[in-house]
C-alpha cells in the first residue's frame, strides 16, 4: 500500500466499494509517467529521501536490501540500510561518499509512474543538476530545517526555474530536529515563497518531514508529531502535479529520417513536438517553406486519424516535395521563427566554458548546424543578477548569448515550445556536448545595423512618450541589461554625437 | 505534384489491438524516437540481440520504427554455445519469421581453448565469451553504434547510463566523464574507431516490459512461462538439467518442478525460480508481488558490488 493507505478517506473509501481499489490500480497507467527532479545541499538529506521514496514505495527488492545490509555493515538506530550506498552506484561515488553524476530511480505508486532524476548536491556538480532539470516537471527542493535557505538551494531553484519547471516541493527536511516546530518551517517556507516570486515560481508546495523516519513522505506524520501540519505527503503532492504537454502550440515535426522502402511510398518520421495534426491539414517543411497537404498518417498499428504532441509517427504527404532530416514540418498558420540570429540562455558543461566567437556545432530537434556564440551577461547565482560584459563562461556558468547561423536557424521560444526552444552545443574540436542552451528570441536585424562587440550600443533618440511605452513593455524589460537609457534636450544630444563621433 | 495512382495507400488491418495506455505509449514513443536518430545519425549501427524479453520488445520497437521499411540494421547475438537450447530455436524462428539480418558471433580462441563456465568460473567465462566475444563482433563489424536492451533500473551502475553512451575504440566506458544528456537532444558525433551505446529501453522498468509485452501480445521464450522441468540445485540456483554438457556434482540429483525464469542468459548460469505461471497474466501477477530483483538470478552480478560497472567499463553491455 502507499499513499492512499495513510489518507483516511481513501481507505475508507476502498472498504465502502469494494472494487475501488482494482479500479485505482487500473487508473495507475492512466497517465503519463512524471519526471521529477530532486535537489538541494550537501547534507539536506537527499539520499535518504530518494532511498526512503523507493523503499515506502516498495521497490527496493530484498535482494538489493541484502546487497545494502551487507555493503553499509551497520545499520541507523532504525535499523534501516544506508540509503546512499543504494543509490550511489559508481566505486568513485562509493569511495568519495558523494553523488557525482545524474542517476534515474524509478517507483510507482497505484495511481502514477514516476522518473526520478537524482542529482548531485556538490556546487562543481551543477551542470549535472542542469541536465536532470532539462526533462523534468516538477522539482523536489530539499532544505534542512536546521540550516533553512542555504546558497546551494537557491541556485538549485534558480537554475530549475531557467530550465523551465514550473512545479516545486519544498521539502523542509529533518524537521524532527527542530523538535517539529511550525514556526520554523513557516519561516523557511515564507523565505522561498518570496524568493521563489523573483524567478517567477508560482505553484509551490511546501511540506515539513523527516525523510529519515519517514514523516510525510509516502506516510503522513499523523497527529503525534505534527498536529498543525494537514498538508500533502510528498507523494500526494507529486501525484498530483501535472506533466508538462506541447499540444497547445502550433504542428512541429522535426524529420528525424526519410522512409522510402519502395518506390510507391515516402514517409517522414519523427516525433510531434508541438500541436496536433490530421489528415487534409495544410502544412509547410522550414526552412524551404515548401507547402503541402498531409495524407496519411502511418503507424506500425493502425493509419490513424489524428497525431498529437509525444507521438512517433511517418506522415506522407499529397504531393512530391523535397524533404530531408533536418527540415521541420510546420502548421502553416502558426509557423516557428526563422533566422540567422537568435538570442538564448545557457548553461556551459565543461571545464573549456564557451569562448566567444568560436564556431560550434548546434543541434536542435534533428538540425545540427554550424553558430557562433556571442556571451552578452553572466547570471550571478547567489544574487540572482545578471552582470553585464560577460566574456568567456566558464564551466557551470548561466549565460546570455547571442547565437548567430550561417544558414536559416529554425526555432520557438523555449517558454513556448520545450522541444523547438531547447539545443545543444558540440564543441567541434572534442566532439563532447559542452552547453544547454533555452532560446529567448529572435533577433531582428535593424536595417543591417549589427552590434559587432559586447558594449557596444545601437542609439535610438526617440520622443518621451514613445520611449516610456517602449521602456514598459515585457520584451523591453527582459532585455533591461543589453540597454543604457539617457534622458537629453537636443542640444545636449548633438554634444553628445560630437564626441562620439570618434567612436562611430 | 500529385502522387501517381499507383501509390499505395497503407490501409489499417481489419482487426487492431486496443490502443497502449498513456505510460506505455510515452515509454514507446521514447524509444521509437531514439532509434529513429541513431539510425539516422550512424553510419552502421546494429542491434544487440539476447533473445531475452527485454530484446524480445527492443526488437518489437524497431519493426514500429522502422514500419513500413525493413529493420535497416542487423541483429547481433553473441553466442557462448552455452545458452538453453530453447533459445536457439527461438532465436532462428523470429529472425526467419521477421525478415531480419541476423549475425551469430562465438568467440573462436575461447571456443578452442574450451573455455566453460564450470571450468574457468563465471567471471573469466564471462569476460571472454561475452565481453570480449562482444568487443570482437563489433570490431569484426566494423558498427559504430550498437542498441542495447539494458534498462537504468536493473543495476546501480546502470542507473548512471546515458541513453547514447560513448565507448572509446577499444570500447571502454568512463562513468565519470559522461557526456551530458540533456532533454531528448542525443550527441551522435564521434571520432573514427569510437562508438556508441544506444538505450532505448532506459526508462522501462521489469513492470514496464511485461505489461508491454502483454498489449503487443509480442512472442517470448517460453522458459519464461512456468512448467515442469529438469533441474539441479547448485550454490542456491537451480540449474536447467537438459543439456548434456551438465555434469552432476557428488552429491547432486537431477529433480523434477514447476520452474520458470526471469531472466535468460547461459544456462549454468541462470537461476530459475519456482512458479506455477503458465501464462503471461500469471507471470505479470508475481510479479507485482516480487520480494527479490531479477537480477538475483544472474551469477555474474553477485561476484562482489560494482561487478557491473566493472564488467560495463571493459566493454560488457
Amino acid at each position: 500500500m502507499t499513499a492512499s493507505a495513510s489518507t483516511g478517506a481513501a481507505s475508507t473509501g476502498a472498504t465502502i466499494l469494494p472494487f475501488a481499489e482494482p479500479a485505482a490500480k487500473a487508473g495507475a497507467r492512466d497517465m503519463r509517467p512524471l519526471r521529477l527532479i530532486t535537489c538541494g545541499s550537501v547534507d539536506d538529506g537527499k539520499s535518504t529521501l530518494i532511498g526512503r521514496l523507493l523503499w515506502d514505495t516498495k521497490a527496493v527488492k530484498e535482494d538489493q536490501a541484502t546487497t545494502l545490509a551487507r555493503d553499509s555493515g551497520s545499520q541507523n538506530d532504525l535499523g534501516l540500510p544506508d540509503f546512499a550506498l543504494l543509490l550511489d552506484g559508481l566505486q568513485a561515488e562509493r569511495e568519495q561518499g558523494i553523488t557525482i553524476d545524474v542517476a534515474y530511480r524509478y517507483f510507482a505508486t497505484e495511481r502514477r509512474s514516476f522518473i526520478v532524476a537524482d542529482t548531485p548536491g556538490h556546487e562543481q556538480y551543477t551542470r549535472n543538476m542542469a541536465t536532470g532539470a532539462s526533462t523534468a516537471d516538477l522539482a523536489v527542493l530539499l532544505a534542512d530545517a536546521r540550516a533553512g535557505l542555504l546558497e546551494q538551494t537557491r541556485r538549485h531553484a534558480t537554475i530549475a526555474a531557467l530550465m523551465g519547471i514550473k512545479q516545486f516541493v519544498l521539502a523542509v527536511n529533518k524537521i524532527d530536529l527542530v523538535d517539529y516546530d511550525e514556526a520554523i518551517f513557516d519561516q523557511i517556507s515564507q523565505d522561498f515563497r518570496q524568493f521563489a516570486q523573483s524567478l517567477g515560481i508560482r505553484q509551490i508546495t511546501a511540506i515539513p518531514m523527516s525523510a529519515l523516519k519517514g514523516e510525510n513522505v509516502v506516510y503522513a506524520a499523523g497527529d503525534a508529531s505534527m498536529p498543525w501540519y494537514d498538508g500533502p505527503t510528498l507523494v500526494e503532492a507529486l501525484e498530483l502535479a501535472t506533466v508538462r504537454s506541447a499540444q497547445a502550440g502550433g504542428f512541429r515535426l522535426p524529420v528525424q529520417r526519410v522512409s522510402r522502402p519502395g518506390e510507391s511510398f515516402r514517409g517522414y518520421q519523427g516525433t510531434v513536438s508541438g500541436g496536433a495534426i490530421k489528415p487534409g491539414d495544410s502544412v509547410a517543411i522550414l526552412p524551404s517553406g515548401t507547402v503541402a497537404n498531409v495524407k496519411q498518417i502511418v503507424t506500425f498499428d493502425l493509419v490513424r486519424n489524428a497525431a498529437v504532441a509525444g507521438d512517433a509517427v511517418t506522415l506522407v504527404l499529397d504531393r512530391q516535395v523535397d524533404v530531408s532530416r533536418g527540415d521541420m514540418i510546420v502548421s502553416i498558420d502558426a509557423q516557428p521563427m526563422t533566422g540567422h540570429h537568435f538570442d538564448a540562455q545557457l548553461v556551459a558543461l565543461q571545464p573549456g566554458g564557451i569562448e566567444p566567437g568560436k564556431r560550434y556545432w548546434l543541434k536542435s530537434g534533428t538540425r545540427r548546424q554550424r553558430v557562433s556564440v556571442e556571451p552578452l551577461s553572466q547570471l550571478e547565482l547567489a544574487t540572482g543578477n545578471w552582470l553585464p560584459h560577460a566574456t568567456a563562461l566558464g564551466m557551470n556558468a548561466i549565460g546570455k548569448v547571442r547565437l548567430s547561423f550561417d544558414e536559416q536557424a529554425i526555432f520557438d521560444t523555449y517558454e513556448q515550445n520545450r522541444a523547438t526552444g531547447a539545443f545543444i552545443l558540440i564543441d567541434p574540436d572534442t566532439l563532447n556536448t559542452v552547453a544547454g542552451g533555452m532560446i529567448t528570441a529572435q533577433r531582428t536585424d535593424l536595417g543591417g545595423i549589427q552590434i559587432q562587440r559586447e558594449g557596444e550600443r545601437i542609439i535610438l533618440s526617440l520622443p518621451a512618450d514613445l520611449a516610456e511605452q517602449l521602456m514598459a513593455t515585457d520584451i523591453f524589460l527582459k532585455r533591461r541589461d543589453e540597454t543604457s537609457i539617457r534622458r537629453m534636450t537636443a542640444s545636449q544630444a548633438s554634444e553628445f554625437f560630437s564626441d562620439a563621433a570618434s567612436d562611430i | 505534384m500529385p502522387l501517381s495512382a499507383q501509390e499505395t495507400e497503407i490501409k489499417n488491418p481489419p482487426v487492431s489491438r486496443p490502443p497502449l495506455d498513456p505510460h506505455l505509449k510515452a515509454l514507446e514513443n521514447e524509444a521509437i524516437h531514439i532509434f529513429r536518430e541513431v539510425a539516422a545519425e550512424f553510419e552502421k549501427p546494429v542491434m544487440l540481440y539476447s533473445i531475452g524479453k527485454d530484446s524480445s520488445v527492443l526488437l518489437h520497437l524497431a519493426r514500429k520504427a522502422f514500419f513500413p521499411g525493413r529493420v535497416p540494421f542487423p541483429l547481433l547475438h553473441v553466442d557462448t554455445t552455452w545458452k538453453f537450447q530453447e533459445m536457439i530455436a527461438f532465436r532462428d524462428e523470429i529472425a526467419e519469421k521477421y525478415d531480419l539480418d541476423l549475425v551469430v558471433h562465438t568467440n573462436a580462441r575461447g571456443k578452442a581453448e574450451n573455455i566453460t563456465p564450470f571450468t574457468h568460473g563465471s567471471s573469466f567465462y564471462t569476460d571472454v565469451m561475452k565481453t570480449e566475444a562482444l568487443r570482437q563482433a563489433l570490431d569484426a563489424g566494423g558498427y559504430d553504434a550498437a542498441f542495447g536492451g539494458a534498462r537504468r533500473d536493473e543495476e546501480a551502475s546502470r542507473a548512471k547510463e546515458r541513453i547514447y553512451s560513448f565507448r572509446t575504440p577499444d570500447h571502454k566506458w568512463d562513468p565519470r566523464n559522461q557526456r551530458p544528456e540533456l532533454w531528448n537532444i542525443y550527441n551522435g558525433m564521434i571520432r573514427q574507431g569510437e562508438s556508441v551505446r544506444a538505450f532505448p529501453l532506459s526508462n522501462w522498468t521489469e513492470v514496464d516490459i511485461w505489461r508491454y509485452i502483454q498489449a503487443e501480445d509480442i512472442p517470448l521464450v517460453p522458459l519464461y512461462y512456468a512448467a515442469e522441468r529438469p533441474y539441479v540445485e547448485r550454490d542456491g540456483m537451480m540449474i536447467l538439467a537438459e543439456d548434456p554438457r551438465l555434469e552432476l556434482k557428488p552429491g547432486e540429483e537431477v529433480r523434477h518442478g514447476m520452474i520458470r525464469f526471469r531472466t535468460l542468459g547461459c544456462f549454468p548460469l541462470t537461476g530459475a525460480i519456482r512458479s506455477s505461471a503458465t501464462t503471461l497474466e500469471e507471470v505479470i501477477a508475481e510479479l507485482e508481488i516480487a520480494t527479490v530483483s531479477e537480477r538475483q538470478g544472474r551469477a555474474i552480478d553477485r561476484d562482489q558490488s560494482g561487478s557491473m560497472e566493472k564488467k560495463k567499463r571493459e566493454g560488457y553491455f
